[in-house]
């Protein structure tokens, strides 16, 4: 759907998506070749899954769009994690097909959308893809758009921040272009990309200390350490001294680029790429934070947060994720359960913990990490969610 | 281990002749740790530097090759080298040393079969005898090797029956920018797991490979060893590839390791091991506490009331106790724990020490060391100490107010 939306913006041109049909067909795959603009790497081509976060950059009227496709799959999760972790709204994208939805929604849909809103993005757009499988059905689409507000309702979206869009990513109907199809004529609201642009996105905090998360590494032209990623708070320009945690290395911004684009300075909410000097690239690895050195982040390698249980939680071993950093690490305590919604202590130090309870937890990691109160990660164990949380 | 006499049984153990015991495998020093306790004493073989004044008043530095016998005031268990180290102080004295003098033995698998003899000071106890018995049994299955990973991380681990030994730690950068640049990084990335895991394991014994990781990073690192093997006509690669599994597990971390040895294949290959039965033993655990039905209960209090109830018992009740737990006790916890294990063991009950050298003994680890599942429910049990902890808790909230 990604693949379509990017050619009706005409970010990629007809030809490209004719030559790639032409690839994938040589291996059988021709149906893929829209998937493959999104798709780069040769693993996730030849086996027919997206597997990293791919991002694209496109431009409406009034406003730019950095895409990111992020992955469906359950072992994939904690690209997706890094993918939400840079995103201002998701589209979450579900299959109407008969038995397609309602088995999307017992497995990932599910797990997507509590792992979003718990990475703190508020807006969701609900793009029931594949309507015209089903002759674009009113019903159906009614139907998957009933059980889904409930269902993100429960998930502490609010109501005016979920939108419906029916749309085909075979053909691009309801994308760019509205439905010409006489069986979708029902269907009078805005399209996806209508949509997306009266999104407001959330306000920066940009006057906080800078907050860089690192989302890649990688040697250029410009500079061995060059490092990718969102700037989460605050702000940098060319020159600046930055300090690395959790390695406590310094370095000095030469250069910046912003959409690929050279740029004196950076601000919040924007994907940026710096390029460092005076710095060992040993110092810099993939989830490190690259913050103001007279307001740096702390290290830590046991922190408590406030969870959302998804699933029972007790002491356990536990994987964390935040943004792109991952560390092992295990729950040592559960002080208390607290109320959904004053936080107040009901139970102290409770065997366990339930789904759909927030209690206060204490997670001790292997490593030491860059933390402070305020961050959202994300707890998974044995390939499932288990629970999401504000760091105390 | 093995017996130093052909005698000596199981069952007609002298408290005042000892144990002795020949040490005749490197894994005989993780149960030598679990033997050995503080306040017991122990007779072997050991190197003590001795100085010498000679006539003319210069001093001469030597090692001497002697047996000493010395009361245990702690041990060091190195996983990685096999070694035990055993501090304590002399306690008969000899031509080097006096008594009371500080010594350290260092236990470890030698060519010759090492003797050491152990007194206990609280006796042989249930406890001790389970410790032994497990020591001294015979025909162990060999260890497995499993490198479990994910893209950028690799942990290369060596399961034997009673532990896991995390052998090398693989963390390397895989930049994700240019398909160019990521290829390479893989690349590298599989050849350092693989000279790795060709150093730090022995592959000349027959034994199975273990292959974990979410997605088809195990996958993909199975061709490369394929294809090394086939590039350098690497007869003994291609063995070790033949006999590598690959399973699915969801990260890269030690701890996943519980999902690999749950997967079917394993479990075929590994049938009957303790490090398997474990795993399920704390599977099933996990599983009630989900229930919530009262018969799951961790943490030494409740344990040790539902005990006293008669709930573990015949039928299905079993007392899990990581044996880290007994190690570090002083006599007197100890008898108190023991005589849980005992009542157990008359109410028909079972009762598990858990290596907390496996990942499953870890997780116990996480629940206080100490858990049982019971053949009847019972409720709030913990009830009682949440009193206690509402004191102290609130005493914590004070502070944290004038703060």
């Amino acid at each position: 759907m990604m693949g379509r939306l990017l050619l009706d913006v005409k970010v990629v041109d007809q030809r490209a998506v004719d030559k790639l049909r032409k690839e994938a067909e040589t291996i059988g795959k021709g149906s893929f070749a829209l998937a493959w603009v999104l798709d780069q790497r040769s693993e996730e081509r030849s086996r027919g899954v997206t597997i990293d976060v791919a991002s694209n950059r496109f431009q409406t009227e009034s406003t730019a769009f950095t895409i990111l496709d992020a992955p469906g799959h359950q072992d994939f999760i904690p690209n997706m994690i890094a993918g939400a972790s840079q995103a201002d709204f998701a589209i979450l994208v579900i299959d109407a097909n008969t038995g397609g939805f309602e088995s999307g929604l017992r497995g990932q849909t599910r797990e997507h959308a509590l792992l979003i809103r718990s990475m703190g993005v508020s807006r969701v757009i609900v793009a029931i893809n594949k309507l015209d499988m089903v002759a674009w059905s009113q019903g159906r689409f009614e139907e998957i758009k009933n059980q889904m507000a409930g269902f993100l309702a429960a998930a502490n979206f609010q109501h005016k921040n979920i939108s419906f869009v029916p749309v085909s990513g075979l053909h691009g109907d309801n994308l760019v272009r509205r439905s010409t199809d006489p069986a979708a004529s029902w269907y009078t609201g805005p399209t996806l990309i209508e949509e997306l642009e009266n999104s407001e996105p959330n306000a920066r905090a940009l006057t906080n200390p800078l907050r860089m998360t690192v989302s890649d590494v990688y040697r250029t032209m410009q500079s061995p350490v060059t490092v990718s990623g969102r700037i989460d708070a605050g702000s940098l320009q060319t020159g600046d001294a930055v300090l690395v945690q959790p390695s406590g290395e310094k370095a000095y911004i030469k250069s910046v680029l912003v959409d690929e684009a050279p740029s004196e300075w950076a601000v919040a909410g924007q994907n940026a790429v710096l390029h460092l000097s005076h710095i060992d690239p040993i110092h810099v690895r993939v989830g490190d934070i690259v913050c103001d050195p007279a307001r740096p982040v702390p290290r830590a390698d046991t922190f408590t947060l406030k969870a959302l249980a998804f699933d029972i939680l007790m002491p356990m071993e536990v994987a964390v994720y935040r943004g792109r950093l991952q560390v092992g690490g295990r729950i040592v305590a559960i002080p208390a359960l607290l109320d959904k919604i004053t936080g107040q202590v009901i139970k102290k130090k409770p065997k366990i913990v339930k789904p759909g309870t927030v209690a206060r937890i204490v997670v001790k990691l292997e490593a030491q990490v860059p933390l402070e109160a305020g961050q959202r990660v994300v707890l998974r164990s044995g390939g499932q969610t288990v629970a999401a949380g504000l760091l105390e | 281990m093995r017996f130093a006499s052909k005698k000596q049984t199981l069952e007609a153990i002298d408290e005042q002749a000892g144990v002795s015991l020949l040490i005749v495998e490197p894994e005989d020093m993780w149960h030598a740790n679990n033997l050995i306790a503080a306040g017991d004493v122990v007779h072997a073989p050991t190197l003590r530097k001795v100085i010498t004044t000679t006539s003319t008043g210069s001093n001469v530095n030597k090692s001497v090759r002697t047996s000493l016998s010395i009361r245990v005031k702690s041990t060091f268990f190195d996983p990685l080298a096999s070694e035990l180290k055993v501090s304590g102080t002399v306690v008969e004295e000899n031509e080097w040393v006096s008594i009371g003098q500080h010594h350290t033995i260092t236990l470890k698998y030698e060519k010759a079969d090492i003797k050491f003899t152990i007194w206990k000071s609280a006796g042989w106890d249930t406890v001790a005898l389970q410790s032994l018995k497990e020591a001294l049994s015979e025909d162990r299955p060999e260890a497995i090797a499993a490198v479990i990973m994910q893209e950028g991380l690799a942990n290369i681990c060596l399961i034997t029956e009673n532990r896991t030994i995390l052998k090398q730690r693989i963390e390397s950068a895989i930049p994700k920018r240019r398909e160019a640049d990521t290829t390479r990084a893989v690349s590298s990335f599989f050849d350092k797991i693989l000279s790795h895991l060709r150093n730090t394991i022995d592959f000349s014994i027959p034994r199975t490979l273990l292959l974990a990781s979410p997605g088809f990073t195990a996958q993909d690192f199975r061709s490369h060893m394929q294809s090394e093997a086939t590039r350098a006509g690497d007869k003994a690669l291609q063995h070790i590839v033949k006999g590598a599994l690959v399973v699915h597990s969801s990260t890269g971390h030690v701890h996943s390791l519980n999902e690999a040895l749950k997967s079917p294949e394993v479990q075929r290959t590994m049938h009957g091991t303790k490090a398997a039965a474990e795993t399920t033993l704390m599977d099933q655990f996990h599983d009630r506490m989900r229930k919530d039905d009262g018969r799951a209960w961790y943490g030494t209090k409740p344990v040790e009331k539902a005990i006293a109830e008669g709930a573990v018992g015949r039928g299905g009740g079993v007392l899990l106790v990581n044996n880290a737990f007994f190690r570090s006790m002083d006599v007197a916890t100890r008898r108190k724990y023991v005589a849980l294990v005992d009542k157990v063991k008359a109410d028909g009950g079972e009762v598990r020490l858990l290596s907390s050298d496996h990942p499953s003994g870890k997780r116990l680890e996480g629940f206080g060391g100490i858990a049982a599942l019971l053949t009847y429910p019972l409720f709030d049990l913990d009830e009682e100490d949440d009193d206690d902890e509402d004191v102290q808790a609130g005493g914590d909230g004070d502070d944290a107010m004038t703060i």
